[in-house]
């Protein structure tokens, strides 16, 4: 889908893009995975947020890519960073102690609890319907980080009532769970998508929605929803990309293409 | 010359064989797929295949038939999506059944600081809460005996091979690398027998920044094979083939495909 403005149009990608960079600010450190978040946490760094501390799990601490990485260990990552180290002091240094502000995580299923799946879909783990490459440094981003914020595109297939396998902690099954299981980190505050913003609720902890993205409308957000999503009193629209978010986001974008 | 210093088919006949459990590591960067191919090559079966990333030179090993079981932390086609041979043994079973077990990153790499580190187990601030305890046997709550707090425990992998890539050795065997180095240290320490691939070997190993020395005698075999990285990378001498990555999704999504690529590497 694409939408106009007067001036402008705009992807709805592009636009979950620029919502995600915008909830970066400041010199927060932030744990980044490749692709959406990796994309956004970039553009912020290039726009509203230049003193960004991005870290990725390959060890990069304080990368400053001049183009959008491909994988997490690109070269132009250790080329630029600020310290390089290894993986188990990443882990364990960095990131167990709650050095690091913000994780910027993905998910191929995520529940009404903020709950992340990347591992299997289907019931049976042992023959599941398909196999998802599994949960690499995510269970512990979500557990250690000062907060967590999903990125994700909303579908029915996506936003399930229950994932099939907690691959990724978010608010377990409501309040109290995430201090019950010794979780230090707030867990998800945000989970942005193609069509607007959830966020907790602050007594029971269910993904509610809180901001659409400018020309949705509720009942798009509650249908691509496998729950009963609630839609929050006041629901606020998200302010449209900027000409400069927009033309940073493209050049970015460009240079993935371009990359040797 | 050192005598640790053999041709990559003499290292590889020496040091793996059917059954062994190996450990090719490289995180994103100074992969060992050369090796890899190697083993393809010379028909082992039956291995326990270990590394934190499996990705294109694990999907080969796994579609070659190489493998009986995976321990791993995330597999996938870096920047690209899935791993076709993989999924393909685990839903499918093809070529052979796969067992997997499966970690997260932060325990995979306490497992094996345990495991150079001599230790029976590690502990970490991990899993809690996830199902992969559930499934993963190697995954067990331990009680701190000093404050009472329940964390994870995870034993160490001592693998009986560890491989992996680096920049340079000297001519005495001695080992470095630098960059992205993962956990090139702790998987040669913890593994009985060990193999490093090198780009160039030296005259003399100059300091490098942040740069990590193997001793040659924590090495059991050192192997010069330029371009062994590759698709990954090796800072200093090589880029990252990206596009080999994509490519690698269209030859592995499809069995015939796939056998056509391995008897490319065969011959």
């Amino acid at each position: 889908m694409t939408w106009t403005s007067p001036l402008m149009t705009w992807t709805a990608d592009e636009m979950m893009t620029v919502a995600a960079a915008r909830a970066l600010r400041g010199d927060t450190r932030c744990f980044v995975g490749i692709g959406l978040p990796s994309t956004a946490a970039n553009l912020a760094r290039r726009t509203h947020a230049p003193e960004l501390v991005l870290v990725y799990e390959s060890g990069t601490i304080g990368a400053k890519p001049d183009r959008l990485p491909l994988s997490i260990g690109d070269g132009v990552l250790a080329a630029t960073a600020d310290a390089v180290v290894s993986v188990p002091e990443m882990f364990n240094y960095w990131l167990q102690p709650g050095r690091i502000g913000v994780g910027f995580l993905g998910a191929a299923q995520l529940d009404r609890h903020g709950n992340i799946n990347t591992t299997v879909i289907g019931a049976d783990y042992a023959d599941p319907t398909v196999r998802l490459p599994g949960a690499g440094g995510a269970p512990e981003i979500a557990a250690s980080c000062g907060e967590v914020i999903v990125v994700v595109r909303q579908s029915p297939r996506t936003f399930v009532d229950r994932v099939d396998f907690v691959t990724s902690v978010g608010h377990g099954s409501g309040p109290g769970d995430r201090e019950r299981l010794g979780l230090r980190g707030q867990g998800p505050v945000l989970v942005i998508t193609d069509l607007g913003v959830l966020e907790p609720d602050p007594d029971d902890r269910e993904l509610t929605l809180t901001r659409l993205h400018p020309g949705v409308t509720a009942e798009q957000a509650v249908a691509a929803t496998g729950w009963k999503l609630r839609v929050a009193d006041g629901v606020t629209t998200t302010e449209p990309p900027s000409e400069h978010e927009l033309s940073t986001l493209r050049a970015l974008t460009a240079t993935k293409e371009k990359t040797p | 010359m050192s005598a640790r210093i053999v041709p990559l088919a003499d290292a590889i006949a020496e040091l793996v064989h059917d059954g062994d459990t190996v450990a090719l590591e490289g995180f994103t960067h100074l992969i060992p797929v050369a090796a890899g191919h190697e083993i393809i090559r010379q028909g082992r079966r039956g291995l326990t295949l270990v590394r934190m990333t499996p990705d294109i030179v694990y999907d080969q090993l796994i579609g070659a038939g190489c493998a009986a079981k995976l321990v791993f932390s995330w597999a996938g086609n870096p920047g690209v999506g899935s791993l076709h041979r993989f999924r393909d043994a685990v839903q499918h079973a093809w070529p052979a059944p796969l067992e997997i077990e499966e970690h997260s990153h932060a325990g995979m790499a306490n497992r094996y600081v345990a495991g150079a580190s001599g230790l029976p187990f590690a502990v970490l601030r991990g899993y809690l809460g996830t199902d992969l305890p559930k499934h993963t046997a190697t995954i067990a709550p331990i009680t701190c005996p000093f404050t009472g707090e329940t964390l994870t425990a995870v034993p160490a992998l001592n693998p009986d091979v560890g491989i992996v890539h680096a920049q340079r050795a000297d001519r005495a065997g001695n080992v470095q690398f630098w960059g992205i180095t993962g956990v090139h240290k702790e998987v040669v320490l913890a593994s009985a027998r060990s193999l490093v691939t090198v780009e160039e070997i030296v005259d003399e190993l100059t300091p490098m920044p942040g740069a990590v020395v193997l001793p040659g005698w924590a090495v059991t075999r050192v192997a010069h094979v330029p371009g062994g990285a590759h698709p990954s990378y090796a800072m200093g001498y090589s880029d990252r083939d990206n596009e080999y990555y994509q490519v690698w999704d269209k030859i592995s999504r499809d069995r015939a495909a796939f056998q056509e690529w391995l008897t490319g590497v065969m011959a």
